[in-house]
Parts: C-alpha cells; structure tokens; sequence
C-alpha cells in the first residue's frame, strides 16, 4: 500500500481539488474528520466557559463576572456542549468514519445527505455563534428553554433555539443514514449477530435519534412561535399549561441522554476485548442490552419533572421505570468486567480511558438512581449533587469515551501514532481532575447548594475552592491531551495496519483507508471478536516494541 | 465504481423520513389530546365556527391530487412521459388550489379578529384561545409542508422533462409522491379533528 492510494490522496467525487475536495466531498472519511476538528473547537471553547463559571465560584462573591453574565455563560456552556459536542461527537466524527467500514461497506447509503449533515451541523453552530453577538445577547434561561421564561426573556433566545432545532435535523438525518446504511450495505455474510458492538450502539442510537429529534423540533418551534405570535399554547393566562412544555422537551431531551451515551458504550465494548486479548463477553446480550436502553429510555422523561407537579402516580410509575433503565446498564458494565476476567491485560492508554469510564460512569449511574427515586429526588433537585451527577455520566461517561476512541483510532484515521508517555500523563491528569472537580459538587449538593447560581452562602466556600482546582487540572489535562495527538502530525510516527492486534473490519485495511475503505472484498468472519487467530505477534508484547 | 441502484434502500430511508415528520406533528396532536380534554366545549364551539365546506373541498383536493401523483409514477413506468408531465402539473394546481382556499378561511377568521393574540381571543375564554391557537399552528405547519410537497413535485416535474427521471429512474418521483401522500395523509387526520368531530 503506498500512500497515494489512501482517501487524503483522492478526492470524492474525483476532480476536486484543494479545500473543495472537502466542502464538497462525499466521502464519509473527510466528512468524520471535518465533524472531527468541528468538534474539538467546540469542545475546547465551551470547556473554557466552563472553567471561568468555576472561577467565579472559587471564591464567595463576584469574582470575575456578574450574575447575568454567568447565566448567559452557563446556558452557552450548556447549548454547545449538548447540541454541538456530545450528541454528535462519537457517531458524527466514529460513526461516519467506521460504520460503513466495519460492516464492509465503502461508504454511507446517502452519501449526500451525509453532507448535508455537516452543512447543518455548521449551519446551526454559526446560528449560535450569531445569537452571542446579536440582538440582547445569549439566553439566560438554560439550555432547556423552559417556558415561561424562554418566552418573556429579552435576550436572543429565537436564534439559539433555531440552532438547536437545525442540529436536531442535522442529528436526525445522521441516525437516518445509519440505520438504511446497516440495513442495506452490509458485507456478504455479515448476519445482524455479526455486526461489531460499536455498529450495533450506532444502529441503537439511531433509531432513538429518529424517533425523539421530531418532538423536540416541533418543541422549539413552538417556542418560537409563541413568542413571536404570543398564541399562548403555554401560557396558563391564556389557557395553556407550561407543564406540557416540559414533557415535550424532556420526551426528547432525556432519549438524548442515551443518544450520547450509547456510543460511548459502544466504544468501550470495541476496545476492552482488543486489551484483554479475550473474547468480548456476552455479545448478544450488550447487543439486547443496547436495545433495551434505547427503548426503555424513551419512557422516563418525566423524572425530570418530579417536583413540577405532576401526580403522584406519575411520579410513581416513571420512577419504576427510570430504574428499570439501569437494568441494561448493568448489564453491560458486569459484561465489561467480565470480559477482562482472566484476560491477558495489555495496558495502553484507549484502555485506560476506558478503564475510567466504566469507574465514572458507573458513579453517574448509581447516582441517577438515587435521582430517580422519588423521595431523594426531592431532597437533591435542582441542586450541585444533580449537575454533578450529570457530568459524570456525560464527561465521564461519554466524553471518556470520546477521548478513548480518539486514541484508539487515531493510528487508523491519520495513520501515524501518539507518544504513549504523554497520552497517559493526560489521560491520567483529566481523570484525577475530574475526581477532584466533581465530588466536591457532589457533596455541595448534598449540603444543599443549588445550581445555576453565581454566588453562595460561607459555607459552601471549601468545596467550591477545589472544585475550581480540580477544573483547572481536566483544562491542563484535555490541553495536554489535544496537544499530544497534534504533535503526532509533526512527529509523524508510521502506524502499522493493525497496532493493536484487532479482530474487526477496520484493523484489516491500510491505515489510512484507501478511498473505498476496501482493496480486496472483505472476508466476513463468524463472530467479530475471535482472537484465536490474531497472531501471537500481539499477544505477547505491547505496541512499543511492534514498530 | 459504478452500483446498481439500491431502489428499496432508497425508499427505506424515505419512510424513515417520513415517520420523522408523523412524530414532528405528533407532538401538535399531543397538545390538541390534552387540550380537548381540558376545555371540550370551548373546543365544540371553536369546530362549528370553521367552515366545513372548504375543509371538506380541501380534502376533496388533496385526494385527488394524491391519486394524479400515484398515477403519474405508473405513467411514468409505461414510459408515456406526456401523460406524467400533465398529471404532475395536475397535482401541483391542486396544492395551489389548497393554498388559496386556506387563505381565504385564514383571511375570513382573521377579518372576524381571530388570530393568535387578537384582542377577540384575549378576552375570550381561554379555551377557545388554545383551540384557535392550535388550528392556526397545525394548520399552517401543514399548509408549510404542501407547499414543501409542491416544490418537490416541481423538482421532479423538471426532472421528467429533462429526462432524468425516465423509466428506469424514478425515485425522485417516487418519492416526491411519497412526501405528498403524507401531507395528504396528515390532512385526513387534521380535516375530522377541527371540522368534523366537534
């Protein structure tokens, strides 16, 4: 394979030349990684708002900004982590690059459509970008626009929330393309029990981003139009509820929670089989369990309602619910852990991220049940403990992920590698921050302090201190981390094929991929994690000695 | 690399498509559900003000339209390309047709001063308010999406012309159809919810 035949050498559709092979590309490789570098500006922008909101709460009183700043800064920490970082950032930037080739295919079902994604993903962040600098200024009302609020406030909150509505398309039309992807383009003889986790998580979330993303369109519209035609559909005065508001946002927005988990998952059950040279445990039941979570899901919005004023039989059958959701969580994890049973552990720094997400998202997750027991529930609402346990599913959970699959397929997407040393000094680094940036606000919230505020009572200061210590560790830590994946450009560090002796469709093409991802026509193999007949080669020594 | 064209992916990925837009009004009928259970009566009375002739018209219309698409795909099959181009402008003229006689029942309501946030609704009961409200959102979201359905038959129109929908390709068509059955579709559901069942 000499370099000139990987897809940074051609275009797609041919002819293309310089930037315009980008912004006009088909190819689902250039569109993951313009989602990529997208991604990670965001993701760096908004981690900086969200380490001057912990400044300001490092000391009591004001310290760097007013209080009207801080809730613009939270809403715009808020808006883009969700929208434009953690929904899309595994399937737009993982997803497009190794669905299509782990199962074979040489690209998407609609290629164009594919594109067009991007465009509205772009579309939708300069959407925001234009609500900062525009009219009032950014929202001040969170990022979940609860009404009355969203309708009476001054500030830009139209704009924003035609962005989030444009990103909800951009979202949705991904899981659409995915879904006819798996079904109609997978490899001759690759059967669904067949299909790599990562893809199954894929499929999963896609079918949820399909079927919630329309609420939530119609959602913001609605706040839109109420408050430019004032209808009232809201509005208890005019014979609306705001209560409806909140089950139709959250009839969304909590699915949403497992469209940016649920890859994570997935990720994980890609990487902890590859380090434990161990067939993965359990593979149909991750596979069901992803179902699972993607279904029961989709019936436990109203957790988020409990002190709202809803009946107490609501709350009651949505609280059973809500726990019937950490049944296939479990699962999942006890596979995980499982699968490094008597495993021949090889340590790199995928696997240590991933390591880190099973211990903080699991965190998250027993957290989420004392959430969603309604008793406790009332006690913590609204409180530091709820913000705190949120992060540790979605930074924890998802963002670990993400940095995992960074590290695992970075060697695949670029074809050079990292400096390990540097990659575990970061990885180590955000985790230990993250640990010291969120138990803090765990016990905050226990203590009582409420989120969204920008000042607080005495004694809340100790807490507030190290959490803003710890944030400044994740910053050092992620700019440490960002840095050392860049530098690998520079050094240029060849990747082999397969540095980590993987089982899936991916590790058996060139790295980079040629332009259709395939040279010969893939060889479909029983099962996809079968370890026997990876060489001893990767058996035995770990990914220094190999090059 | 040339493919053979996948025709039951690309239709697959349509109904997709197409159960997003049912979710998308979903979430209005939602409303309209909890709403009529709050305030039926105001809701009755909202229903018998609505003029059923037009609906009914309206409806007439977009059956009709919706079989002319059906037929121009077949048309198109059996290769008379005449036939298809007057049955697809057919079709487009009767979503103009909706869309006019949508804006004389807007126009008459709002000449009578009902319209969101019209001093008529404010001072009114508030169930009549949300009635109103709702017919003019649902109503106009689908009046947004005959007009999409009409750009698309439009679209596929110029590309029967040009011949590159013929009878070999024909999903553009096809699924142009298959986006004006749904607004259609929909219509059926919204007509009996606001004139008829009231």
């Amino acid at each position: 394979m000499t370099k000139q035949q990987s897809f940074y050498e051609t275009p797609s559709p041919p002819g293309l030349r310089g930037i315009w092979a980008w912004l006009l590309t088909r190819d689902h490789k250039r569109l993951a990684l313009m989602y990529l570098w997208a991604i990670l500006l965001w993701f760096s922008l908004a981690m900086v708002l969200g380490l001057l909101m912990r400044i300001e709460l490092m000391w009591p009183g004001r310290t760097i900004m007013g209080p009207e700043t801080y809730n613009a800064m939270f809403t715009l920490h808020g808006v883009i982590m969700i929208f434009l970082v953690v929904i899309p950032a595994i399937p737009a930037v993982f997803g497009n690059f190794f669905l299509p080739i782990q199962i074979g295919a040489d690209d998407v079902f609609f290629p164009r459509l594919n594109l067009l994604s991007w465009y509205l993903y772009m579309l939708g962040g300069v959407f925001a970008i234009i609500s900062l600098f525009s009219g009032k200024g950014f929202p001040d009302t969170g990022w979940t626009f609860y009404v009355p609020f969203s309708v009476s406030t001054n500030t830009n909150v139209s704009l924003t929330v035609s962005a989030a509505f444009i990103l909800g398309m951009s979202s949705m039309l991904t899981g659409l393309n995915f879904i006819t992807t798996v079904h109609r383009m997978r490899a001759k003889g690759m059967g669904w029990m067949q299909i790599p986790l990562f893809t199954w998580s894929l499929y999963a979330t896609a079918w949820v981003q399909l079927l919630a993303t329309p609420v939530i369109g119609i959602t913001l519209i609605l706040v839109i139009l109420e408050r430019l035609l004032s209808i009232g559909l809201f509005e208890p005065d005019k014979g609306g509820d705001p209560l409806l508001y909140q089950h139709l946002f959250w009839l969304y927005s909590h699915p949403a929670v497992y469209i940016m988990i649920l890859p994570g998952m997935g990720v994980v059950s890609e990487i902890i089989p590859i380090f434990s040279r161990k067939s993965i445990f359990g593979y149909k039941a991750i596979v069901y369990s992803s179902l699972a979570i993607a279904i029961a899901g989709s019936l436990v919005w109203a957790h988020h309602m409990f002190t709202s004023g809803i009946s107490d039989v609501s709350i009651f059958v949505f609280s059973l619910l809500t726990y019937l959701v950490a049944i296939p969580s479990a699962v999942k994890v006890f596979s995980w852990i499982s699968t490094m049973y008597k495993g021949s552990i090889q340590m790199t720094p995928p696997l240590f991220l991933a390591l880190a997400f099973i211990y903080l998202f699991s965190v998250g997750g027993l957290t989420g049940l004392l959430l969603g027991a309604a008793g406790t529930n009332v006690y913590v609402h609204d409180t530091q403990f709820v913000v705190s346990h949120f992060h540790f599913t979605m930074f924890g959970g998802t963002g670990f992920a993400f940095f995992a699959a960074l590290h695992f397929w970075w060697p695949k997407m670029f074809g050079v590698m990292y400096n390990m040393k540097r990659a575990y000094i970061a990885s180590i680094l955000i985790t230990i921050g993250f640990i010291f940036h969120f138990i803090p606000m765990m016990i905050l919230g226990l203590m009582g302090m409420p989120r969204r505020y920008f000042d607080y009572l005495p004694q809340y200061a100790t807490g507030n201190f190290l959490a803003g210590f710890g944030a400044f560790i994740i910053v050092a830590g992620v700019a440490l981390m960002f840095t050392n994946l860049l530098l690998s450009f520079r050094v240029r560090q060849e990747a082999p094929a397969d540095p980590w002796g993987g089982t899936t469709l991916e590790w058996t093409i060139p790295s980079p991929p040629p332009l259709h991802n395939f040279i010969a026509t893939p060889e479909v193999k029983d099962f996809p994690y079968d370890f026997r007949q990876v060489s001893d080669h990767y058996n035995t020594m770990n990914p220094k000695e190999q090059e | 690399m040339e493919k053979d064209i996948d025709r039951t992916g690309i239709r697959l990925g349509m109904w997709l498509f197409l159960y997003s837009e049912i979710i998308l009004f979903g979430g209005l009928f939602l409303l309209y559900a909890v709403y009529f259970h709050e305030y039926p009566k105001n809701f009755a009375e909202g229903g018998k003000a609505l003029d059923r002739i037009i609906g009914s018209v309206n409806t007439v219309i977009l059956l009709l339209s919706s079989f002319t698409v059906a037929a121009s795909i077949t048309a198109i099959r059996r290769r008379s390309k005449k036939l298809a181009i007057f049955l697809i402008t057919f079709s487009i003229l009767c979503g103009c047709l909706f869309l006019v006689n949508k804006y004389v029942e807007w126009g008459t309501k709002i000449h009578h001063d009902i319209f969101p946030n019209s001093a008529t609704l404010q001072n009114g009961p508030p169930g009549t308010n949300i009635f109103f409200g709702l017919y003019y959102v649902i109503t106009g979201l689908h009046g947004l999406h005959v007009i999409v359905g009409m750009t698309l038959l439009a679209v596929s129109l110029v590309f029967v012309i040009n011949g590159r929908v013929n009878e070999d390709r024909f999903s553009m068509l096809e699924n142009s159809g298959l986006y004006w059955h749904l607004v259609d579709m929909i219509w059926i559901f919204v007509f009996p919810l606001f004139y008829l069942v009231l």
